[in-house]
């Protein structure tokens, strides 16, 4: 059994840990009420974004000239997978989640004999990654100097990606991220961005007749490119409250862990200190019985 | 049935505007100056530096954007925008930092005639913020 002084100090050692993790969930959990409002002060605008491309390329008639972003480059050899995660641990199943599901798809690409790209963004992606795809990943990028996610950021990320598209460097490209659901649920994400998946809604999208001003091929050409950039901030948005409320249940988790710890410690601390004093009155009167 | 219609400013951070029975938008379409008003035809467009006037009865407001997309449909007219901001908010230095900016970037050699006749425009809407 440990000594007395032993289990004193494992004791205080717990508590001071318990007040850190405690801290990082009043922290969390500030941060989360704010990535959250954000998160959705975002949706408005990637979901008009959504239906104004949906009416677009409906009206697009004729697919073969349609542009590139929205088409694909007709071919299907080389993925390029965009891993979007935190900068900083400590936050649960978070980036391990979406390395996960980026993983097992990444294994499907390379089974089916097409080439694989990475490009992570977030440090700790990166860093689960290198071990086993370090030839895999062509870029690194990391925002760890921007407090929170922003637009600006997202717009650089995707003009990483249109840039590498208009070298034909990949055919399709795929984001991962974690979508937030609630505190304790957060559910990974596989997204395919490049070509555009549209969803066929057949009865709406049909008899709206828009007008366009310049046509439509230019506004498509244009409008696509933003509409990268706005899914992979919307994308950023829900991974930093994601990635905020994950910290919070993991820290609300320690705390509870260290605080069931201590209880348990400071049990055995009072058990051990009652058998010394036993031991100590038994060796008195022991001792007195035998003059 | 009211007069007028309904638009929505959004930028990707937030929604920028909402507002209700507006009587004329004023957009800086990018084939020039587009009044909407109620009851026009479904139109989608982009934007090119310029200003926003939303007129409401007696009211005006003035936004001052970079790009965008309008949308118009069933009397609800979105603008999606990543750059806007209010004339009534803006300060000077503001206005003559981004002036400098387009000014060093169209300086460069690299520039497509699109963009340099954009860039050219966002100088010249910018300066005529300034005097006012």
């Amino acid at each position: 059994m440990a000594s007395l002084d032993d289990l004193k100090k494992r004791i205080s050692s717990v508590k001071s840990t318990q007040k850190i993790t405690k801290a990082m969930k009043m922290v969390a959990a500030a941060k989360l009420r704010r990535a959250q409002e954000s998160a959705e002060r975002g949706r408005p605008y990637s979901e008009k974004m959504n239906n104004i491309i949906l009416n677009l390329s409906s009206g697009v008639s004729d697919k073969e000239y349609a542009p590139k972003l929205l088409s694909g480059t007709g071919d299907d050899k080389v993925h390029l997978c965009v891993v979007l995660t935190a900068d900083r641990g400590l936050c649960g199943g978070f980036n391990s989640n979406i390395i996960k599901k980026a993983k097992s798809y990444f294994q499907k690409i390379s089974d089916s004999g097409k080439t694989l790209k990475i490009i992570t963004v977030g440090s700790k992606g990166y860093d689960q990654l290198k071990r086993l795809y370090q030839n895999k990943i062509i870029e690194n990028i990391s925002f760890k100097e921007s407090k929170n996610a922003n637009y600006f950021d997202a717009d650089k990320v995707g003009k990483i990606i249109i840039e590498k598209f208009e070298n034909n460097e990949f055919d399709v490209c795929t984001i991962f991220y974690n979508q937030f659901k609630n505190v304790i649920t957060q559910i990974p994400q596989e997204q395919q961005i490049i070509p555009l998946k549209t969803e066929e809604n057949e009865n709406k999208s049909s008899e709206e007749n828009y007008e366009f001003e310049p046509d439509e091929d230019e506004i498509l050409g244009n409008l696509l490119p933003k509409n990268i950039s706005t899914q992979i901030f919307k994308a950023m948005l829900e991974n930093s409250a994601s990635e905020q409320g994950s910290r919070m249940s993991a820290m609300d988790n320690a705390t509870r862990n260290a605080g069931e710890m201590v209880d348990k410690l400071t049990i055995e601390y009072n058990r051990s200190r009652q058998a010394a004093i036993t031991k100590e009155l038994i060796e008195i009167i022991s001792g007195a019985e035998s003059l | 049935m009211s007069e007028g219609f309904n638009i929505d400013i959004v930028n990707p951070e937030k929604s920028f505007l909402s507002k209700e029975n507006v009587s004329e938008v004023v957009v800086p379409a990018y084939e020039g100056e587009m009044g909407i008003l109620k009851d026009h035809i479904p139109i989608i467009s982009f934007l090119k530096p310029g200003i926003i006037k939303v007129i409401s009865g007696s009211e005006e407001h003035n936004f001052y954007v970079e790009d965008g997309i309008v949308e118009f449909k069933d009397n609800n007219l979105s603008i999606l925008t990543s750059s806007i901001f209010d004339i009534k908010d803006v300060n000077k230095k503001h206005v003559s930092d981004e002036i400098q900016e387009a000014e060093k970037e169209l300086n460069k050699d690299d520039l497509n005639d699109q963009k340099r006749f954009l860039l050219n425009h966002k100088v010249e809407v910018l300066k005529s913020l300034s005097i006012n």
